[in-house]
């Protein structure tokens, strides 16, 4: 009995399925699309290349527990020496608008050390509770202790989602809490709505660098899990009269791994934005043509108080450090202005910028692939544009 | 459970991927659709990394590499080059049972293929896969064996193998800099571009490599529940894939650089 199926009456051995599929499992015989089972994994992008609904997969048969005692919203509140940081603040508003489609409440899971003045800003914001773990063993994100907690939480009170940022700490923990739980996690989501009618949650994410989006649910598993990209979503607005219950909760030192020890955090560029937290990126390419001229990209950061970036290129080049990469085996930023400055965009710098805001490219080749990506181009010589855009930038922001 | 061991080496497990060549992935600018036909599947970016590390800790403190891969029977490639690049040995896990696993039923099947090789010190993986983008396998392998886990290192600072447990001391990648954790074997790892650069395979390393024989673990080889793997075991369901809204070509100005970053700002300033 296979778990994929080609309907032989709908298949029409058209061959979008062939072009479809990433693994090449497809073959068409007589005019039939078949699938080689051997190869196929199952991934479901022919279902959506085929135009005559001709391939069928068979669903979970799974009974579903009774999950009607698992209810709210819940948040991650993410927090870097005693403050929470702001993805937190965009997670509940998010959080918020789930939690009012399934008419219930949300509530914010805050661990850390000396950290009890960040709840009520976490009411402010949208909370309903704040579950706070206060604990000087918790004062450092460790994975492991920071799961143990949060799956006794989650035993405890059966949160129907959860939500964490898609941060370096997010992934790591929902990863761990999602395996503990056995429950579904959905990576990197862009977008997150309930569907009203099954009550669940329909998560959409991009793959293949935002090339393809893809819509994943949980229905069958609690809580439904689910990191959510940093600045994709508006933070929630502080409500000083919002009221909200401050549950305490406490954290046995006995439960301590003691498999790993944090020594000690090194902060880096101090002078630089953080990539990640930019409302405006500025990166270099290969276009600057040596080190020294990051000097100019540097200059009209500074002007719009944007984090500076860089092509692969230049950080194999030496030329900037690896924290500033953007693209595929750098970072993904999803900033609400990327400029990119002598950067030709290639698909592996496109994967890691291209579901910014608004693009701004600048490049002497107008047949570059970043100008398709791009909202506003100008075509020209960087080392002319650039100045005469900080000039025009500081005349027209002073007013 | 993967027990503690006492040799004063290092055996190293890598876990890969392997996955289509995004070098070579174009995208249809009438559709907007990627065009996957006649690409090239590769070994994961990232687990390059991996692989390459495993081996330079084999090779300065002993032990063995095996690199593993959970995929259809072709992915047998992808471990035929790490071989060729210095991995001792090679494990192939591969069902049809396994089609359709999410990130909870592939790590579950990854952590047993690990129970079975048993000889662990430590497993490396790279920090996601470059189709996925997840991040997720490496830290629920760990879960699943109650390992401890370091994710996005960048550099392995110190190795203590005299000490009883071993020690290892790492940099983790973070937002805003690094962090220095120290975790006892055996342990997972997830390692960064950052951590080194991966050799090339020697004319040797290729030949080796080709005639090696790979091991091909199946289900009945773990004994994994059925109702624990596959589309049947994995909480997560794809239930649409689409292609996002084509970008509408944006506005380029060429012409006069002085007239061009005019109407530039004109547009932009009341967004800034």
């Amino acid at each position: 009995m296979s778990k994929i199926k080609v309907i032989k009456d709908k298949c029409t051995g058209c061959g979008l399925c062939l072009k479809a599929c990433p693994v090449d499992a497809i073959t068409i015989v007589s005019k039939k699309a078949v699938i080689d089972l051997d190869k196929c994994t199952l991934c479901k992008a022919c279902l959506d290349s085929c135009k005559f609904d001709a391939i069928e997969v068979k669903e979970q048969t799974r009974k579903a527990k009774d999950l009607s005692e698992y209810k709210g919203v819940w948040v991650f509140a993410e927090n870097s020496n005693g403050i929470v940081a702001p993805v937190a603040f965009e997670l509940l508003n998010k959080a918020r608008q789930l939690a009012d489609d399934l008419n219930t409440e949300v509530s914010a899971i805050l661990l850390g050390h000396k950290v009890e003045s960040e709840a009520e800003k976490l009411i402010q914001r949208g909370a309903d509770k704040v579950y706070l773990v206060d604990s000087k063993d918790l004062g450092h994100y460790i994975s492991e202790n920071y799961t143990a907690k949060i799956v006794d939480l989650i035993k405890k009170y059966k949160p129907e989602i959860l939500l964490a940022g898609a941060t370096t700490t997010g992934r790591s923990l929902a990863a761990r809490i999602a395996v503990k739980c056995y429950t579904g996690l959905t990576a990197d989501c862009t977008g997150l709505e309930i569907d009203k009618d099954k009550k669940i949650l329909i998560q959409t994410r991009p793959a293949f660098g935002g090339n393809i989006m893809a819509q994943i649910i949980s229905p069958n598993f609690r809580p439904q899990m689910a990191t959510v990209r940093h600045k994709v979503m508006p933070e929630a607005q502080p409500d000083s009269g919002r009221k909200g219950e401050i549950i305490k909760e406490s954290f046995d030192s006995e439960k301590v791994d003691k498999r790993i020890k944090f020594l000690d955090f090194v902060k880096e560029d101090v002078s630089t934005i953080n990539l990640a937290e930019a409302d405006i990126i500025v990166s270099g390419g290969r276009g600057l043509g040596c080190p020294e001229n990051f000097k100019i990209i540097e200059e009209l950061a500074e002007t719009l108080d944007a984090a500076v970036g860089s092509s692969r290129a230049c950080v194999d080049a030496g030329w900037i450090p690896y924290s500033h990469q953007v693209g595929q085996t750098g970072r993904t930023v999803c900033p609400k202005i990327y400029i990119a400055c002598g950067i030709s965009g290639q698909i592996q710098h496109l994967v890691g910028m291209q579901s910014s805001d608004l693009i701004i490219a600048i490049n002497k080749d107008p047949e570059a692939p970043i100008f398709k990506v791009a909202d506003y181009g100008i075509v020209g010589d960087l080392f002319k544009v650039i100045p005469l855009f900080v000039k025009k930038l500081k005349e027209t922001l002073k007013r | 459970m993967i027990e503690r061991r006492r040799q004063k080496e290092m055996n190293i497990v890598v876990c890969i991927k392997q996955v289509p060549d995004t070098t070579e992935v174009r995208v249809n600018p009438e559709t907007n659709t990627l065009i996957r036909e006649g690409v090239d599947s590769i070994v994961n970016p990232f687990d390059t990394y991996a692989i390459e590390e495993a081996v330079r800790l084999r090779d300065k403190f002993g032990g063995k590499v095996t690199v593993m891969t959970m995929g259809p029977p072709q992915a047998e490639a992808a471990l035929r080059q790490a071989l060729s690049v210095g991995a001792d040995s090679a494990i192939l896990v591969s069902d049809r049972a396994f089609a359709g696993s999410d990130t909870w039923s592939t790590s579950l099947i990854l952590s047993k293929a690990l129970e079975k090789i048993k000889e662990v010190d430590l497993v490396i993986c790279g920090k996601q896969a470059s189709d996925g983008d997840t991040a997720q396998v490496g830290p629920g392998i760990a879960t699943h064996l109650n390992l401890p886990q370091a994710t996005y290192v960048r550099r392995i600072d110190t190795v203590h193998l005299d000490s009883s447990p071993k020690i290892i001391v790492v940099e983790r990648l973070v937002e805003e800099g690094y962090e220095m954790v120290e975790v006892q074997l055996p342990a997972l790892i997830t390692v960064v571009k950052e951590i080194n650069e991966p050799r090339m395979p020697s004319l040797r390393g290729k030949m080796k490599a080709r005639s090696a024989e790979i091991v091909v673990w199946k289900n009945s080889d773990l004994e994994i529940k059925e109702n624990e793997i596959g589309l049947e075991g994995s909480p997560t369901q794809v239930v649409k894939i689409f292609t996002p809204p084509k970008k509408e070509g944006g506005k380029v100005f060429q012409g006069e650089p002085e007239d061009a970053v005019n109407e530039l700002v004109k547009e932009i300033k009341d967004i800034l």
